[in-house]
């Protein structure tokens, strides 16, 4: 188990003071001019050697993100955009680190900033966090107030803005081209690709769209130097995670662990096990609801990190372990996802705008039983269809879940359209 | 679709609130103003008790000289702008996997029974609305209702009804965990940061 000495988010549980005192006496905004001291390569190179890899999803690693940015300005200014959007259901850290530990997302914003050329970063948080909205809103202006940002942040000499930008529900605007044209003020539908925001990001500008968790570990990493990071967890996939365990376990939970944690050790030590026992797990989506559930056997040996998860057909995604016991109608549980797909469809694609509501309805008939075992095999050449179709990933975010389903319970869905035909023939 | 309704009564903002939406215009660059849209929506939502009529979203393409259009484009697009009038305590209850896996049906229920309201319904009184929503972002604590500005957390019937029964009466019941809880943290005391370390 990671030791308490290398855990990062030190009020997690919002036990302690968020405010400014605070934060520095939990080692917030110390002396982070010497961070900025190291130059915007020294920060990149150490960033890169630290291996963090994003912490919103993708998993893309984070120091070479950082250095696609221009280093010489052709007159544009560039910006960092925090991605704070965090809607991926089963999610839930980066709400405690905005409404419990702040000022580390805003220290973060001033290095990763600075070493990324940035003049300011917007920083946009889903409408619904109204609580976590206000506590940045005081942080940002205790952090102006005291000189860490603004004018020479920090005594560095380098000037340096943060901006707050609320969204208003609209999961899509988690994608990081829609969440730039939700900047703009316009409906939040993704952009093409190329250009890449670091070339042409919000309005026209370069601009790097991060993570909250990633851009909120960076000063912790350069001062406690890279090689402690990347000394924790298995190679390629290094450091610390928050992880947020939910669903029918004992004691559901967000904490901060090693990567490649056994998923077994996680739930055990921390959210006081399965509901009912280890033996009473039916699966568990590990990684927020775009990847594809794990049956319990697959489980028994997980490890809880990038590689582990793809290995296995599945994902790390943001770390959002959602647990299942025996009594779950796992059908169901998928169909509630299915219709969570096409809520947040942004109606831009075809194949997601009509694939969503299309997939939405058989899971529907799955459920009660009242389809014909054909149809498995054509929901998943539909969401085949859906899949790498379209212009983001929401359409792969709503097939996923499907194939996990039939993946590893194509039995059960079977089972129920048999008995459903032999209740009717009766 | 969304319709949108004309009241026949001209909005503005109040004196307080220019001063508001002046900063949050400044917050984006020189002749970036649409970007002011959402929080300017927002703002003018919170002073015409809680929804848009056409006359605000009006007022605010005016206000930031970008089109109507583009504004009703925004307007449509999320769910938080409330394109018709809502009950005094507008009920967002969660019904995404992590929710519905720990009882947020339960909760769907109350709602019927006790107000006798369903999804996009508000009681008569006009005291509560019922909007089913996705993920709140609150997975640990669920089930979770976000009621106006605030989450109330690892709910169930019982105390779902308590807190209902208080807003009933005028009072605010405490937000956040419903059950004898740190925030997020496992219920009966974190199993992590016990350590003492310096500051903490």
């Amino acid at each position: 188990m990671l030791k308490d000495q290398d855990r990062i988010f030190t009020n997690l549980y919002g036990i302690h003071d968020w405010k400014l005192a605070g934060a520095k006496s939990r080692g917030i905004w110390d002396n982070t001019k010497t961070l900025i001291e190291m130059g915007q390569d020294g920060i990149i190179d150490a960033m890169k050697e630290s291996g963090l890899r994003g912490r919103g999803g993708a998993g893309f690693p984070t120091g070479l993100k950082w250095s696609f940015m221009p280093k010489e300005s052709d007159g544009r200014p560039s910006y960092l955009v925090v991605n704070a959007d965090e809607s991926e259901p089963g999610t839930c850290k980066d709400r405690e680190i905005m409404r419990f530990d702040p000022h580390r997302l805003l220290e973060g914003c001033l290095v990763a900033g600075f070493a990324m050329r940035a003049v300011a970063a917007y920083i946009y948080i889903r409408g619904e966090f109204v609580q976590e909205a206000i506590n940045l809103e005081i942080a940002i202006q205790e952090a102006y107030d005291d000189g860490l940002i603004g004018k020479n942040a920090s005594g560095s000499g380098y000037d340096f803005d943060i901006y707050l930008h609320r969204g208003a529900g609209a999961y899509i605007c988690g994608e990081e081209t829609a969440l730039i044209e939700s900047l703009e003020g316009n409906k939040g539908q993704p952009r093409l690709k190329p250009p890449f925001p670091a070339n042409v990001g919000v309005w026209g500008c370069p601009s790097t769209v991060n993570n909250v968790e990633s851009i909120a570990v960076a000063p912790e990493i350069l001062r406690r130097g890279e090689g402690w990071f990347s000394g924790l967890g298995r190679p390629n996939n290094t450091g610390t995670k928050l992880f947020c365990i939910s669903g029918h376990v004992n004691k559901p939970c967000n904490v901060e662990e090693e990567m490649g944690i056994p998923l077994k050790e996680l739930i055990e030590k921390h959210a006081g096990g399965v509901r009912g026992g280890w033996d009473n797990l039916l699966a568990i989506i590990p990684g927020g609801s775009s990847v594809p559930m794990l049956p319990k056997d697959i489980c028994d040996t997980m490890l809880m990190d990038f590689d582990s998860l793809r290995d296995a057909q599945s994902g790390l995604g943001t770390a959002a372990v959602i647990v299942m016991d025996k009594s779950t109608d796992v059908i169901r549980a998928i169909e509630r996802l299915s219709h969570f797909y096409k809520h947040e469809s942004c109606g831009q694609c075809t194949p997601c705008r009509e694939g969503t509501g299309w997939m939405w309805r058989v899971m529907q008939r799955l459920v009660s039983g009242d389809a014909e075992v054909e149809e498995i095999d054509m929901l998943i050449n539909v969401s085949k269809r859906i899949e790498g179709h379209t212009i983001c990933a929401l359409g792969d975010a709503a097939a996923w879940p499907i194939q996990g389903l039939v993946r590893h319970f194509r039995p059960v869905i079977e089972e129920r359209i048999k008995s459903r035909k032999a209740a009717r023939a009766a | 679709m969304s319709q949108v309704i004309e009241t026949g009564k001209a909005f503005e903002f109040t004196a307080e609130n220019v001063e508001k939406a002046q900063k949050f215009i400044a917050r984006y660059p020189e002749g970036r103003q649409q970007s002011a849209v959402m929080p300017l929506l927002d703002l003018a939502q919170r002073q015409n008790e809680n929804w848009l009529s056409k006359e605000v979203l009006e007022y605010v393409g005016n206000y930031l000289n970008v089109p109507y259009m583009r504004v009703l484009e925004v307007a449509t697009f999320y769910t938080m702008y409330n394109l018709k009038p809502v009950g005094k305590y507008f009920l967002q209850l969660c019904r995404t996997t992590p929710c519905w896996l720990r009882g947020s049906d339960d909760l769907e229920a109350v709602c019927k029974n006790k107000l006798g309201i369903t999804n996009g319904e508000t009681t008569e009184d006009g005291m509560f609305s019922l909007l089913e929503v996705e993920c709140l972002g609150a997975c640990v604590n669920a089930p979770v209702v976000q009621i106006n500005d605030d989450f109330y957390e690892d709910l169930n019937a019982e105390n779902f009804e308590v807190v209902l029964d208080k807003l009933a009466k005028g009072e605010v019941p405490p937000k956040g965990p419903q059950i004898d809880r740190t925030n997020s943290a496992p219920e009966g005391g974190p199993t992590t940061l016990l350590e003492k370390t310096e500051g903490a």
